[in-house]
């Protein structure tokens, strides 16, 4: 569905934003933009403001200055009726899953249909929340607990469940492996990967995980001095000569990713043949 | 725009064919999955090549009509296909939920279940209390045997907490009721010419009962909630296990001033109350009754005994000690999420209150009976 669409659109605009908390400047004169179809991978220091980057584009946090657009709208401003047709268009997994906790996870999945879409069925709506639970890489009968119940990775599978529950054409995930086992990180890699590709989604990533830069994100924006220093490949980003880029993709962990990386793809390559 | 959802019949002879036109989408569906659902005979076919869009839930109807039909999906995009690919994958049957029992089986249920966590809560609660009281006999020996384990600023802070920032609200409070009863007590006793009685009720009921009581339903508000949130906070974000890992007792660092606190403060509490209640039903008795402040003292001196004092504040260590023990057991209960801290507040007031007064029952008959009346 996404070659029906024209290719190389800017999803999200983001113009000279400023962000501050009392007199504690996180963002100044910050300029950014994704591209549509693409996994824009977002790193930086601890406190550089990744996650109030992702809250002030989705409209939770009001800048002090600048303009956001997304899907060619300005969100800065947007009045009630509006945003509900620009969040109708976007899914957000936040750092913790955020589930709500007095619902089951199908509930939960369940919670965006109802209040756009209020004329589909339950039956449907049963049948949506469940093969939407299997496809974020949880078991069938995960559709029945409720939060408490599941581990910190379940939680987030099931929260990616409720991010993806209206199809939308922009995901937000904050952190999605942080916390999560290298098997889990890597199959939650692979996951948003494919429904990258199979969806045509955007994807805005925030991550600390450098091996998930080099799986799966088509670009990496650095997060530094306030404001983005860098956007493009890490093949380009290494060519840069900025010390904290340096030291972030050619820090000891850095080096480690880029190997498993290289692994990975040949590991690939070589099961290409037999089908995967 | 985009076209809704929509398909046409074409009838052929290995059976019907389903031409599907516009966005398979969960915004253009429509009524489309009813109209399906109503279809009658046999489909062999389902033809997607002038769909203009599929997303997750468009694929999702046609693969349960297909799955259902055992008909065949046609003239999907590649990327189409994989995405089709993708959701029947994902066509796992969902196990069906535990079945509800009947009304009748469910209130059984909830009585016996209410019982059960009711007795476990009290048998708690008094291992709790023991627990405390371990802890306090540990502290009390270490001061023989040094070093010493008692924690002094941090007993002396909850002082402050519990005690001293309590007094403007129940001041106020105390101030309100002595008020209420002076003016309540004054119309109904002038109907038997027995205004200068108001003045007997005041000072009688405020130094025996209500004194007290309203400072310890007060204080399980203030500080019997807050003792619950704090530690109920602390054990979900492990604070409790870190310190039991180096070593520190959180009965000991934790329970233990809370605890002190509330035993040391409520009599304080609760004779400042006393006083308060007095001075506001003999603003009352001199405004409204204009019984002057010096007959009204003289007259409190003459018919309160000393009892009555005693009474009130022989209760109000035993409430402070039930209010610290419920609010951190309670606290120490939490588990899980943070909903808990929430629900364990709540229990942590409920369970206090209630204790209050019952025992406030015990402690009257018990008085009574021994002759202070």
């Amino acid at each position: 569905m996404s070659a029906r669409r024209p290719r190389e659109e800017i999803v999200i605009r983001v113009e000279g934003l400023r962000n501050s908390f009392g007199d504690q400047v996180v963002h100044e004169n910050l300029d950014l933009e994704v591209r549509r179809g693409e996994i824009l991978g977002v790193v930086g220091g601890s406190g550089t403001g990744k996650s109030v980057l992702m809250r002030a584009i989705i409209g939770l946090q009001a800048p002090d200055a600048g303009d956001i657009h997304v899907f060619g709208r300005r969100t800065v401003d947007l009045d009630a009726l509006e945003a509900i047709d620009v969040r109708k268009r976007w899914g957000v997994l936040f750092q913790g899953g955020a589930l709500f906790s007095t619902l089951t996870v199908s509930e939960n999945v369940q919670v965006p249909i109802k209040e756009f879409y209020p004329q589909v069925d339950q039956a449907l709506l049963d049948e949506i929340a469940a093969y939407k639970v299997v496809m974020s890489g949880l078991q069938p009968d995960a559709g029945h607990k409720y939060p408490a119940e599941l581990s910190g990775g379940m939680r987030k599978r099931a929260g990616l469940a409720r991010a993806l529950a209206l199809d939308p054409e922009l995901l937000f995930l904050d952190e999605p492996t942080a916390g999560l086992d290298p098997i889990g990180a890597a199959a939650f890699d692979e996951l948003t990967q494919s429904l990258q590709r199979t969806l045509g989604l955007t994807v805005f990533l925030i991550t600390h995980d450098l091996d998930t830069l080099y799986a799966i994100c088509d670009r990496v924006a650095v997060l530094a001095d306030k404001h983005v220093i860098a956007v493009g490949t890490i093949s380009e980003l290494l060519a840069l000569d900025h010390p904290w880029i340096q030291e972030y993709f050619n820090g000891p962990r850095g080096r480690a990713a880029v190997a498993s990386a290289a692994a990975h793809a040949e590991s690939t390559a070589a099961n290409a043949g037999t089908g995967d | 725009m985009t076209a809704w959802a929509d398909f046409e019949q074409i009838d052929a002879e290995a059976g019907k064919t389903l031409r599907f036109t516009g966005d398979l989408t969960l915004a253009r569906l429509g009524d489309l999955p009813r109209r399906l659902e109503g279809l009658p005979g046999k489909v062999a076919l389902l033809d997607l090549s002038d769909a203009t869009r599929v997303d997750t839930v468009g694929a999702w109807v046609i693969h349960r009509f297909a799955r259902d039909h055992d008909a065949k999906v046609e003239g999907l995009e590649p990327d189409e296909a994989q995405l089709f690919q993708h959701v029947v994958a994902a066509d796992k049957p969902m196990p069906a939920p535990p079945v509800p029992y009947g009304l009748f089986p469910r209130i059984l249920d909830d009585i016996g279940t209410a019982s059960v966590v009711a007795a476990r809560t009290l048998y708690g609660l008094l291992g709790f209390m023991g627990a405390t009281i371990i802890a306090f006999c540990n502290v009390v020996v270490s001061f023989f045997r040094p070093p010493n384990r008692f924690r002094l600023n941090a007993t002396v802070q909850r002082f402050e907490v519990v005690g001293v920032t309590a007094l403007g609200i129940i001041g106020l409070m105390s101030f309100l009721i002595g008020i209420v009863i002076a003016q309540q007590g004054a119309v109904q006793l002038r109907q038997f010419g027995a205004e200068v009685y108001t003045i007997n009720l005041v000072g009688r009921i405020t130094l025996r009962e209500l004194g007290v009581l309203m400072t310890a339903i007060m204080v399980a508000g203030r500080s019997g909630s807050a003792f619950a949130a704090q530690i109920g906070t602390m054990k979900l974000t492990e604070e409790i296990d870190a310190m039991r890992t180096i070593g520190v007792s959180p009965m000991e660092a934790l329970v233990l001033p809370r605890v002190l606190a509330a035993v040391f403060m409520m009599p304080l509490l609760g004779f400042y109350s006393s006083l308060i209640a007095m001075f506001g039903g003999g603003l009352l008795c001199w405004i409204s009754l204009d019984i002057p402040p010096v007959t009204f003292v003289q007259r409190i001196r003459e018919v309160v005994p000393l009892t009555d004092l005693w009474v009130g504040l022989v209760k109000a260590p035993v409430f402070g000690a039930i209010i610290g023990i419920a609010g951190c057991f309670q606290g120490m209960q939490v588990e899980g999420d943070a909903e808990q801290v929430g629900m364990r507040t709540t229990a942590a007031v409920v369970q206090a209150i209630f204790l209050v007064i019952v025992l406030d029952a015990f402690f009257a008959v018990f008085f009574s009976e021994i002759g202070w009346i």
